[in-house]
Parts: structure tokens; C-alpha cells; sequence
């Protein structure tokens, strides 16, 4: 991805990022070494995992989890662990 | 109104008429009575400020950190370990631009254990992008500890405005105060960049910038620092016009026809001053050179005074362990390095963990200096 890179004196003060798209970026799922696997059929929909996921990994649509973005997942595993239905396990993460 | 307050009651007493939104602070000797103090005014309804007592230094650091980037007026005060153990928070606060201004009573770093008054502490975060004011009397701790907010909130950086523990810290001085209303006035409202509660406007703040922007939003950084020293002076000008009180940041004392010049910053300027009066009386030819603004360093106006003098001494209150001389020694010796005729530069090293500094101290230094002889590389006042 080729981006035209700023230079010093064309930055915030103080390193603000405004632009979210930044951070869209900076796909961080690679840190994983255990990935959690969400079960549509367990699920009940109480959005526990949306609320303790530390990166914003769990998809929703309308209201709803859909599924878990991989991309920015690091694997921490709070979703399994607070998950009351035990919705989501997590599992090896594959080479 | 003219008042009788230590060092601690004086900063209080201005943070109280600058009356923060958010102080968060853990006490330690010699600072703790200006938050303790200062939560008095909290308790009894005279500030509007949000105090948070937070569990350490680490924490009133990044708790201050946290409230200055949702565009607040924030202050702290701390010293010694405490200073050391905000160090890593030190950085972040600087590199975020937040204009937090911190009062440290300046003191001697453990080990071993020593509660009493030096450099160390203040001088060992002189590379965290911090402005520092380094002050001579309580007055000048008063009036420093206003401009601060002031200077910091134009320049978008931290401050600190440190008093020498235990000598300005707890001892008592006549000083001239402000109205509240004038030091409110003088300040107005602070200006900030952003504001991280704004949902309206996310932002994100402290993003991860590897190879490819840390460097720039450094020198971005740098520049802030480099562009202050106007700054200052605007706001020190203000401030003298206002209130008749003005501090040049960096003041001759008997400088004219000096032979020998001490270069010194903090407290031990009186003593200087009083050795300065004796010597002269004897005839000899020697000035004080105060350095209040240590951060920035101020090449070009350190450059352009010290150039005349033929012998300087510098005084450093904290020793940079293993250096080719004091902290302040290797920064004065560099901004001259490449004059054409260099002054004759000595490295003194006086006063740590408290130790007394007198006016005969500085006479021996003086002469020392006069003389134009010395054996080693540092001179260590006063060490048995």
C-alpha cells in the first residue's frame, strides 16, 4: 500500500489522530496465538463479549454479534471467559 | 496583600487563586503540604478543582495526563522518587503537548535515603521535554508557579517550577500576593488544542507511530521547545507590566566589570548575591549570573553573556555522575564551544542532599574562580 508519507511540520501537535481511518490501518489481529470461535446457534445475544473486547473485534450488525473481525483480534480471550452461554471458544490458532 | 508563607504555602495559596479543574497528586517530602494544603481549599469549597488522591506518582501523573487532554487546567506537585517514579509519564505528557504544570520541591534522589533539598530529581527529567523554572526565592515560586500555567498554555508543554526543598519549601518569607481576580484575569480561560470528551469530534490520542512518524512527531516536539523561549518572555513581560514584578530569564548581578562570573540556578543565587556584595566591598571584580529557565536551555542569551567574562564558574546542585563535569557545567561549556576565544569555564558541585551552602562556600568558589586555578575537573563544595 503506497501512501504519501507527511512530513514534521505537517502534523498535529501533539500526535492527535482525527482521522479514525488511521487506525483502521493498523490491522493488529497477527498478535494472535489463540483465536476465539463464535457458536450463532449458543449465542443469546446479551453482547457481554462486545462490551470487555479491549480492540473492538466483535462484529455487529443492527444490534447483534455476527461474528469476530480476525483482523484486529489480538486472542486475549475475555470474550470466551465472560461469555454466560459459552458461545465462544477459544481454539489453537492455525499456522 | 503582603503575607508571611513558606515555599509549600505559597505555591498552595497560587494554585489556589489559579484554581485548577483537576489536581491529582501523591504526597512526598518536601512537596507534600502544597497538595495537602491545596485539598484544604478543595475541602472548604474555595476551588472548584476535582482533586483525585490517587495510590502513586505514576498514577497523579497519568491521571493528570488524562484530564489535560480532555482540555483542562491541571496541576500537580511532587519531588525526589516521586518525581522519578512520573518519569515514564513525564514523556507522554510532553509528546502529547499537554500544558500540565507541576511544582516540585526539589530534592536529593535515594540512594541513600535523604529528604533535604538538591537538584536531582528536577534536573534528572531535564530531557522529558518539560519546560523548567528554577527559583530563587518564595516570591519567585509564587510568581513562577502563575506564569507557568500561562507559558504552558501558549506553548502547548509541561511545565514544572521547582523550589529547592526544604530551604524555599519550609522556610518563610514576606511575599506579595495577587487578588484572585487579578491572577484569574491574567491567566483566562486555557485554550486547548482538543478535547477527548468531545464525541462529537473523536480523536485518538497517544496512537502507536513506528518507523514511519515517530521521528517526525518527535522533531515536532523539538520545535515546540525550541520556538518557547518568545514565548516566555511575552508572558514575563505581561506579568512585570501588570504587576511590577519582572524575571529576565537570565539575570546579570554586578556583571559589568566582572573578572569572575558564577552561573547558578535556585536558591543558593541569594547566597551568591550576599558573597557577590562582600567581594565587591573588598574590590574584586565579580558578578552572579541567575539562570532561571533551565528548560529551555537559552543558547543565544547564555551565548551572548557569558562570551564577555574571561572566567566563569558553574554551579551545580546534583552531579551528573561520571560526566565531564556538572549537568549545567557540560551545557554551558558546549553553548561556548565554538566561540573564537573561549572563557575559562570551572565545574563546581555544592549542596547535595541538603548540604549547606554559606556565603563563604561561595567566596572560596569566587576566589577559586578569580585565581583562575584548579586541580580537578570538578570542584566538590564543601565535601569532607
Amino acid at each position: 500500500m503506497a501512501r504519501k508519507l507527511k512530513g514534521w511540520q505537517e502534523l498535529p501537535c501533539g500526535a492527535i489522530i482525527t482521522d479514525m481511518q488511521a487506525v483502521k490501518e493498523n490491522k493488529t489481529g497477527a498478535w494472535r496465538s489463540q483465536r476465539p470461535v463464535w457458536s450463532r446457534e449458543k449465542c443469546r445475544q446479551c453482547l457481554m463479549c462486545w462490551i470487555y473486547c479491549p480492540d473492538s473485534a466483535i462484529m455487529i450488525q443492527d444490534g447483534k454479534v455476527v461474528g469476530i473481525d480476525y483482523d484486529y483480534c489480538k486472542g486475549c480471550g475475555n470474550c470466551a471467559s465472560i461469555c454466560p452461554a459459552k458461545a465462544i471458544e477459544m481454539e489453537k490458532e492455525k499456522k | 496583600m503582603i503575607l508571611a508563607k513558606t515555599g509549600n504555602e505559597a505555591l498552595a495559596y497560587a494554585m489556589k487563586q489559579i484554581n485548577p479543574d483537576v489536581v491529582a497528586a501523591y504526597p512526598i517530602t518536601p512537596s507534600t503540604e502544597i497538595v495537602q494544603l491545596f485539598s484544604n481549599y478543595v475541602a472548604d469549597g474555595e476551588v472548584d478543582t476535582e482533586f483525585v488522591p490517587v495510590e502513586s506518582e505514576h498514577s497523579a501523573m497519568t491521571a493528570c495526563i488524562g484530564a489535560a487532554a480532555c482540555g483542562r487546567r491541571v496541576m500537580t506537585a511532587t519531588a525526589s522518587q516521586g518525581l522519578a517514579l512520573m518519569h515514564e509519564m513525564l514523556f507522554i505528557a510532553a509528546g502529547l503537548r499537554l500544558p500540565i504544570v507541576m511544582a516540585v520541591a526539589s530534592r536529593s534522589l535515594s540512594s541513600p535515603l535523604n529528604i533535604h533539598g538538591d537538584h536531582s530529581d528536577s534536573v534528572a527529567s531535564r530531557d522529558s521535554g518539560w519546560l523548567q523554572f528554577f527559583c530563587e526565592t518564595v516570591q519567585e515560586g509564587y510568581d513562577a508557579l502563575i506564569m507557568a500555567v500561562k507559558i504552558a498554555e501558549r506553548a502547548y508543554l509541561p511545565a514544572i517550577v521547582a523550589i529547592d526543598g526544604f530551604i524555599l519549601s519550609h522556610c518563610q518569607e514576606r511575599i506579595e500576593t495577587l487578588e484572585d481576580g487579578a491572577v484569574r484575569e491574567f491567566l483566562g480561560q486555557p485554550r486547548p488544542n482538543y478535547n477527548l470528551l468531545d464525541w462529537r469530534n473523536p480523536i485518538l490520542v497517544g496512537p502507536a507511530t513506528l518507523q514511519d512518524y515517530y521521528f517526525e512527531f518527535k522533531r515536532s516536539e523539538i520545535e515546540g521547545m525550541n520556538r518557547v523561549l518568545p514565548v516566555i518572555e511575552e508572558v514575563q513581560q505581561e506579568f512585570g507590566q501588570k504587576f511590577g514584578r519582572y524575571y529576565p530569564v537570565l539575570e546579570e548581578y554586578r556583571c559589568e566589570d566582572a573578572e569572575a562570573v558564577l552561573v547558578v540556578m535556585g536558591s543558593a543565587c541569594g547566597t551568591c548575591r550576599v558573597a557577590v556584595d562582600q567581594l565587591r566591598a573588598q574590590g574584586k571584580k565579580v558578578g552572579l549570573a541567575k539562570l532561571r529557565v533551565f528548560r529551555p536551555l537559552v543558547h543565544a542569551i547564555l551565548k551572548k553573556s557569558l562570551a564577555r567574562f574571561r572566567r566563569i564558574g558553574v554551579m551545580d546542585r546534583v552531579d551528573a555522575v561520571n560526566s565531564y563535569g556538572g549537568p549545567l557545567f557540560t551545557e554551558i561549556t558546549s553553548v561556548l564551544y565554538d566561540l573564537p576565544e573561549r572563557p575559562a569555564v570551572f565545574s563546581y558541585v555544592y549542596g547535595l542532599g541538603g548540604r549547606e551552602f554559606t556565603p563563604e562556600d561561595a567566596r572560596m568558589v569566587y576566589e577559586q574562580v578569580l585565581s583562575g586555578k584548579k586541580d580537578e575537573l570538578v570542584t566538590y563544595v564543601g565535601v569532607r
